[in-house]
């Protein structure tokens, strides 16, 4: 049994350009989630605004940099559009609504109506191109020391990926210690008290859904500029529910738990996937029981549970004190 | 995108197409037809359309040799003029080989309307809007009796829906070989237990911990994605479909085609849902259920068992649900995610009859049944379940109590 | 104690100088009717109590004046200004503040940040001025504020600790503290005392008064007859929504019609 292995795959998908999007994208949550206390389960929506705005707009014959642009004021005013109306509403009726505004997004922009535009259950490939040339490692060279290696092309992803990332942490925190991040907090809780002292708890609401998203379109256009291609089916709601794990897991609240959150879950993600598949593939009995492709959903399963056990046992994540943690009931 | 643009330019280089000349005779004459539409499709995602010229010719471009579905939409037919089999709408086995130019015939005669009437296209909507409805209000009721004595809004109820098909699946299909109305039967008793195990030993600890009842529903949610991986696990990734019942013939009912198995699904579901209503009417947990939903507290105060009442809601929830899956599976096909994938109707259906209420919700599934189905007459098809889903959102935004239920007191 | 204020002792009476004037405000739900207040008329810089049986729709009242619910008829003025169908927070803003029958401290903030949050000049409270980042002045200022409140209050001791710490009393008493933050000109208190230790009803009593002296006007609902008599200028009495008495303490303790409000309608019974 290689542990080294399962060791290396964790090791490389924390610092990998995965981790950098998802912690982008965890950050844009916690910041409406963790302060702000909005119920938001339409969040990969903000990822997808992000990336088929870069994308369309590459498409259309705009440079790189104008459709990045593009796509972080699409994610803003999808902000603006989906809470206006909503945020008014109760904690899971907002919860409920955002899903299925982010899952009419989605199956709009797949469908094949909006082929000639999206590309539909296709996506759109081939925008990426600018970003690559800019790479100044060689894309084919091999970086790192003996498991742990990436090529040049990833390596330039994970540079541009985790500055991101610090920059997004920066912005966040200045914001967060400052006054305004004080009204969110309280906001957070207790609406009514906070209006009670003169505080437009409405405007505070709308603009942290903003400003969350437009990180999170980074998230998405982060992935989309890795990949080189986008599609419908990697804007799920799945990727909503990893990201509430990865979010409460950090420390909900806390400056750095989005980032902590995402590195030990894809972590203990890809370690597990590397481990049942040498299990399968080693172990007899384990290897009768299940297909390669059955020991890879193990992964899966273990994200729900840990997402129910954390929210009992655990809410406050790895960052944050029982004190600090997410009320319970009264 | 550039791959996608070369397809096609490929594909008119190879130059395999299908295509064919409209024509219609009467008295001897052959009469071109002009201004039908013709879809081609590969496995259900459509590849292209055509229109009829002048002189009825039409063509659709291929991206390849293989097997197509090609098929007429009858309501573009001029009037007078009608497919000689109104049933061959679609030919489904088109083989198309390399650099094959491939001809196909639609015969057409003289009709007395044009194709498909409207009453026709309608009343097929209608009926498919019911069964729709029907399965949804099965699982639909379920959920907002959960919501009504407990305040959970439980993202895990589809997959007692999803277990209750499967189930069936696992008892027909599988190993003992029932025919599905006995398979059935086990299907929703195992998952009626395991809803009634769900509540007494994840949700009421829950609950007594005082928990509160958001994180309650974000547990729901990891509970719904850790069952849909189990499920997965065990039954696979790709839909299937029950044996039994499987490409049943259309039968004429008031001049529309129905297939026997829809009408049997509406039926069962109304004659459940009326039992459920004489249950919740009639019977003391019936009324004591309703009860705990008003007011909890009350109906403590009035010696009502609540724990008990929680556990029989859980049980008849499940078994609804179940039944629910069962006839879903029935109509359409079988997959771990099917659960989730008609979830966001099952809330529309909650949300526009009022949450916590048994007889709104019963009306809004089939309501949203019906407008969802229904809407392919504006949107294509794909896009069906999105008329459901800005229902849900529509309401939420209006009258998030729904039409039925009560307004909420602040303070 | 106040020189009496000489007017009738009439529901709907005028006062020399009103701060709060109230005209035909009513609320019904679902067909009951919760409040119906023909006039009434709050005396500036006065402690002015409102009592009444449970139901009477007292807290519905005080939802209704300060933008927590919205009346179905009728209109209010603070100081002139019509404040009818104004949100929450901007009659907060406007100078009328309230506190709750539930308290609503902030559990998870800090003392000093559950007053400073409610700081009425603070440039930093908005995106832009967060971005910016010159707020520390304000800061500083806010913070001298908070904390000379917090002394008048005997909080000081809790400055850092979180607002879950406190116990019941204390909680009041920051909740009370966190009102002055926004220099108010009307403080809404429903049911100070409720629920607190006996021993510090006492301190309670005083604050409220503080207030009085620092020029503010108090309005609160109490159960407590015993503060009631001791502290109010002035006293109204709701009963099924409407104002059924108005008058000094004394006066009211002694009104029949009170009387039989709050014991209701007994029949052929002797009420000694």
């Amino acid at each position: 049994m290689d542990w080294t292995q399962v060791l290396a795959a964790g090791v490389i998908a924390t610092i990998g350009p995965v981790t950098a999007g998802y912690a982008l994208s965890a950050i844009g949550l916690n910041l409406q989630f963790g302060y702000a206390g909005l119920l938001n389960f339409g969040h990969v929506a903000f990822m997808l605004v992000g990336a088929y705005g870069t994308a369309m707009t590459v498409e259309f014959g705009g440079p790189l940099w104008l459709g990045v642009i593009v796509g972080v004021v699409a994610a803003v005013l999808l902000g603006l559009l989906l809470g206006i109306p909503t945020l008014r509403l109760r904690a899971d009726y907002f919860a409920i609504t955002s899903i299925a505004a982010a899952e009419v997004l989605r199956l709009v922009v797949r469908s094949s109506w909006a082929e000639p535009q999206t590309g539909g259950v296709f996506g759109i490939q081939g925008f990426a191109t600018d970003f690559h040339r800019l790479n100044p490692f060689p894309a084919t060279e091999l970086y790192g020391i003996g498991q742990f290696v990436v090529t040049g092309r990833t390596l330039w992803v994970i540079v541009v990926g985790w500055i991101l990332v610090l920059i997004a942490t920066l912005f966040v925190a200045r914001l967060i210690r400052s006054p305004w991040g004080r009204v969110l907090k309280a906001i957070r809780e207790d609406e009514d008290a906070t209006r009670s002292f003169g505080k437009n708890v409405f405007a505070y609401k709308l603009q942290a859904l903003m400003i969350g998203g437009a990180i999170a379109s980074l998230a998405g256009i982060l992935f989309a500029l890795e990949q080189q291609s986008i599609y419908p089916g990697a804007f799920e709601p799945r990727i909503t529910f990893i990201l509430y794990v990865m979010v409460i897991l950090g420390g909900a609240g806390s400056i750095w738990g989005a980032v902590l959150g995402a590195a030990v879950f894809n972590f203990l993600f890809y370690a597990t996937d590397t481990l049942m598949a040498r299990l399968q593939a080693n172990v007899d009995w384990i290897g009768a029981i299940l297909s390669p492709a059955e020991a890879g959903l193990i992964k899966y399963f273990l994200v729900g549970i840990a997402l129910m056990l954390l929210i009992v046992y655990r809410p406050q994540g790895l960052l944050r004190s029982r004190d600090e943690g997410p009320a319970d009931a009264a | 995108m550039l791959l996608i643009l070369a397809f096609p330019l490929v594909a008119l280089a190879q130059g395999e197409t299908i295509g064919g000349t409209l024509v219609y005779r009467t008295d001897g004459e052959r009469n071109p037809v002009e201004g039908v539409t013709i879809t081609v499709s590969q496995d259900g995602t459509p590849i292209g359309t055509a229109v009829s010229d002048a002189e009825g010719r039409w063509e659709v471009p291929l991206p390849g040799p293989g097997t197509y579905q090609v098929s007429l939409d009858p309501l573009t037919l001029p009037e007078g003029v009608a497919l000689t089999d109104p049933a061959q709408v679609e030919l489904s086995n088109v083989a198309v080989i390399g650099g094959q130019r491939r001809s196909v015939i639609f015969p057409l005669g003289e009709g007395a309307t044009g194709g498909v009437s409207t009453y026709v296209r309608l009343g097929a909507l209608l009926v498919a809007g019911l069964k729709l409805g029907a399965t949804i209000a099965l699982a639909a009721v379920g959920l907002s009796l959960i919501y009504g004595v407990t305040r959970l809004v439980n993202f895990a109820h589809a997959e007692l829906v999803t277990l209750g098909a499967v189930i069936a699946y696992l008892f027909h299909a599988g190993g003992p070989g029932w025919p599905l109305v006995v398979a059935a039967i086990p299907a929703v008793l195992i998952v009626a237990g395991f809803g009634w195990l769900q509540g007494r030993y994840l949700w009421q600890p829950l609950r007594k911990r005082g928990t509160a009842v958001l994180s309650l529903m974000v547990v729901s949610i990891g509970l719904s994605f850790a069952l849909r991986s189990v499920i997965q696990l065990f039954f696979g990734g790709l839909p299937v479909a029950y044996p039994d019942f499987a490409g049943q013939p259309a039968i004429d009912v008031l001049g529309i085609p129905m297939v026997p198995k829809h009408l049997a699904t509406i039926g069962v579901s109304i004659v459940v849902l009326l039992l459920v209503t004489q249950f919740l009417q009639r019977s003391r947990t019936g009324t004591a259920m309703r009860a705990v939903s008003d007011d909890r507290d009350l109906a403590e105060s009035s010696g009502i068992d609540v724990n008990r009442v929680i556990q029989v809601t859980w049980i008849l929830a499940a078994l609804l649900a179940a039944l629910g899956g069962v006839l879903y599976g029935l109509n359409e096909s079988i997959s771990y995610d099917m659960g989730f994938r008609i979830l966001l109707l099952l809330f529309a259906a909650v949300v526009l009859g009022g949450l916590g209420t048994a007889y709104g919700v019963m009306a809004g599934a089939f309501a949203v049944g019906i407008v969802v189905e229904m809407s392919t007459l504006w949107l294509p098809a794909e896009l069906k379940v999105v008329s459901g889903l800005v229902i849900l959102i529509a309401m939420l935004l209006i009258r998030p109590q729904g039409i039925f239920g009560a307004r909420e007191r602040i303070g | 104690m106040r020189p009496e204020l000489d007017i009738a002792h009439e529901p709907g009476v005028a006062k020399p100088d009103p701060v709060l004037l109230i005209d035909g405000m009513r609320r019904s739900f679902g067909g009951l009717v919760a409040v119906d207040v023909g006039h009434l008329e709050i005396q500036r810089n006065t402690i002015t109590s409102l009592i009444g049986p449970n139901g009477a729709g007292k807290t519905t009242l005080f939802n209704l004046l300060t933008g927590f619910d919205s009346p179905d008829a009728g209109h209010y003025t603070l100081d002139g200004r019509l404040l009818v169908g104004i949100a929450a927070h901007r009659v907060a803003q406007r100078g009328m503040v309230r506190t709750f029958q539930l308290t609503k401290v902030l559990p998870r903030l800090t003392v000093l940040d559950n007053m400073l949050v409610a700081a009425k000049t603070q440039p930093g409270a908005t995106f832009r001025g967060a971005i910016l980042g010159r707020w520390q002045g304000a800061e500083s200022q806010n913070r001298e504020q908070a904390m000379s409140i917090l002394e008048r209050f005997g909080l000081t001791s809790m400055v850092n600790e979180y607002a879950s710490r406190l116990s019941g009393g204390q909680r009041k008493l920051l909740e009370m503290a966190r009102a002055l933050m926004v220099m108010p000109t009307v403080v809404m208190l429903d049911e100070p005392t409720a629920g607190v230790n006996p021993v510090l009803i006492q301190s309670i009593v005083e604050h409220v008064k503080d207030l009085r002296e620092s020029g503010m006007t108090v309005l609160f609902v109490e159960h407590d007859m015993d503060v009631v008599q001791s502290i109010s200028d002035w006293v109204v009495v709701l009963a099924e929504g409407r104002v059924i008495a108005e008058g000094p303490p004394g006066v009211i303790a002694r009104n029949p019609l009170v009387i039989e409000a709050y014991l209701g309608k007994h029949r052929g019974v002797d009420v000694a």
